[in-house]
């Protein structure tokens, strides 16, 4: 399978299978058109009758060896190998622990997908023994995993910062005892940080998201506090102050873009310039009815908007400057292992989050509803049966991914925005995977330019 | 070449070879908190 596009000014052609990427001119782009799999040694006929008005004879014959020659080096419609291989991670240990530390919020989000904080289950806040069980939980499912991750989340976790606190200590005294090392990651809406809380999770917390939509007129119709007011001048100094503090280590500034900002490269722009360089804006995913929710019929525009974006970060790099968009971040070589991009986030497999009342769901996104509910760490029930059933959810196992070109760069996408706008977790939801082809184009062509200008 | 630059390394069979330590970190635990990218995440084998 191969997938070829063209994007400011580069032809680029994709192996799916062997990863391989190559820039190619344009004769060999019209050329692929005509050619398919298994390839002889000379140019088909019909292919230079085809091409010989516009290109010359002797080029397509030369341009058609070169493809040869790749094709014979198995980087060119390489061979779809993995499916073999789709079963490997299925007894898994557990090794990532969602921890909805507080079913409540000091924000209103229009947007938010936790029904504003609670999950529609009213507001709590996880007590100690409930988060010291779940590390108790990750420790056992973990087997022989020695590097577990544990990530804060609700609602707003720092409304319930002494059990954050207190489970980071916890877990850090079991860490010598049964050589486990944990990773700490925290998500904030910023409004409650101060000195004692920066201190304490620049010290323990592996990485940060703070989120925030962009400019302050974008963030504060959609973030709104409880009053209705927006959010934006109450925690953009806590964020700047944090990053200052911060250092080398990780931290994204993160937002969603909505119907409302579909220019968000001017939100992009607009945190860069407040000093961050470590962006994520994301796709709000929303039932379509909502009036803020993305359609198919906006994707033209989120197209042309991803282009506008890669065009201005390669403005940004050109003067020596640099900013890093999560979605454009991709490594052609170091990359994780075709295994891992068999499945992705791992969520209810390797990956499950927990309740402040005890029960185990797939991932934050399908806590609170009741058929995904896994067991609960009270009673210690596990469903072990729903583990495989997410473990066998590889793309592989999703017709629309299988044969999908993008399927080793998204994995099959998010489980839980497959079942909810898709109707099965298996099922892929075309919005979703329409936006994360675009990025991908554009991520490509970053990259592509940058390579090539460091061989030039 | 003349008409075609292969940019990378295009190793994706031979990390299926050694691949599947587990290693690694789950993906939707960094930025990305509603939407799954993969490719962006770091390989944590150890040799």
């Amino acid at each position: 399978m191969i997938h070829k596009f063209y994007q400011n000014g580069l032809y680029i052609l994709l192996d799916v299978n062997s990863g391989g990427v190559h820039v190619i001119d344009k004769l060999s782009y019209r050329l692929l058109d005509l050619v398919q799999p298994p390839l002889s040694e000379n140019c088909p006929q019909d292919a230079v009758d085809a091409l010989s008005g516009e290109f010359d004879i002797n080029d397509i014959e030369e341009c058609y060896h070169e493809l040869y020659q790749l094709y014979e080096q198995k980087l060119l419609f390489s061979e779809d190998d993995y499916e073999k291989f789709a079963l490997t991670a299925v007894a898994s240990p557990i090794k990532a622990l969602c921890l909805l530390v507080a079913l409540d919020c000091n924000l209103r989000c229009e947007y938010c997908f936790a029904g504003k904080g609670d999950y529609g289950k009213g507001r709590t806040l996880m007590d100690l023994d409930t988060a010291k069980r779940a590390i108790d939980f990750l420790v056992e499912k973990s087997a022989n995993r020695r590097m577990l991750e544990v990530d804060f989340f609700g609602g707003e976790p720092l409304m319930n910062f002494e059990v954050v606190k207190q489970t980071v200590l916890y877990a850090r005294s079991l860490e010598e005892k049964l050589d486990k090392k944990f990773r700490f990651t925290v998500t904030t809406n910023g409004l409650l940080l101060d000195d004692e809380k920066i201190d304490f999770i620049n010290k323990e917390m592996y990485n940060v998201v703070l989120s925030v939509d962009g400019r302050k007129c974008i963030n504060d119709r959609m973030r709104k506090r409880v009053d209705g007011s927006g959010s934006y001048d109450s925690f953009m100094p806590k964020f700047k102050k944090f990053a200052a503090l911060r250092g080398d280590k990780e931290y994204y500034v993160r937002g969603t873009y909505t119907k409302y900002n579909l220019d968000f490269t001017n939100d992009i722009m607009s945190l860069y310039d407040e000093g961050f360089d470590q962006i994520s804006i994301e796709p709000v995913i929303a039932d379509e009815k909502e009036p803020y929710a993305l359609s198919e019929s906006e994707l033209p525009e989120i197209f042309a908007e991803y282009e506008r974006l890669a065009d201005r970060l390669r403005g940004i790099r050109g003067q020596g400057k640099h900013i890093n968009f999560f979605h454009f971040m991709l490594d052609l070589d170091q990359g994780p292992c075709a295994i891992k991009r068999l499945r992705g986030c791992g969520c209810g497999n390797e990956y499950a989050a927990v309740t402040p009342d005890g029960g185990i769901y797939p991932c934050h996104q399908f806590a609170g509803i009741e058929e995904y509910k896994m067991g609960s760490i009270n009673d210690g029930t596990f469903n072990t049966e729903m583990k495989l059933d997410f473990a066998r959810a590889h793309v592989y196992s999703k017709p629309e991914c299988k044969k999908c070109w993008a399927k080793f760069y998204c994995s099959g996408g998010c489980n839980a925005n497959n079942y909810l706008y898709a109707g099965d977790i298996l099922n892929a939801y075309r919005l979703s995977c329409e936006i994360e082809k675009k990025r991908l184009e554009c991520a490509l062509t970053l990259k592509a330019e940058k390579l090539l200008a460091e061989n030039e | 070449m003349k008409h075609i630059k292969t940019i990378n390394k295009a190793n994706l069979k031979q990390s299926a070879e050694k691949g599947g330590c587990g290693k690694c970190q789950a993906s939707c635990q960094s930025a990305c908190k509603t939407s799954c990218t993969v490719a962006n995440q770091k390989c944590e084998r150890d040799s």
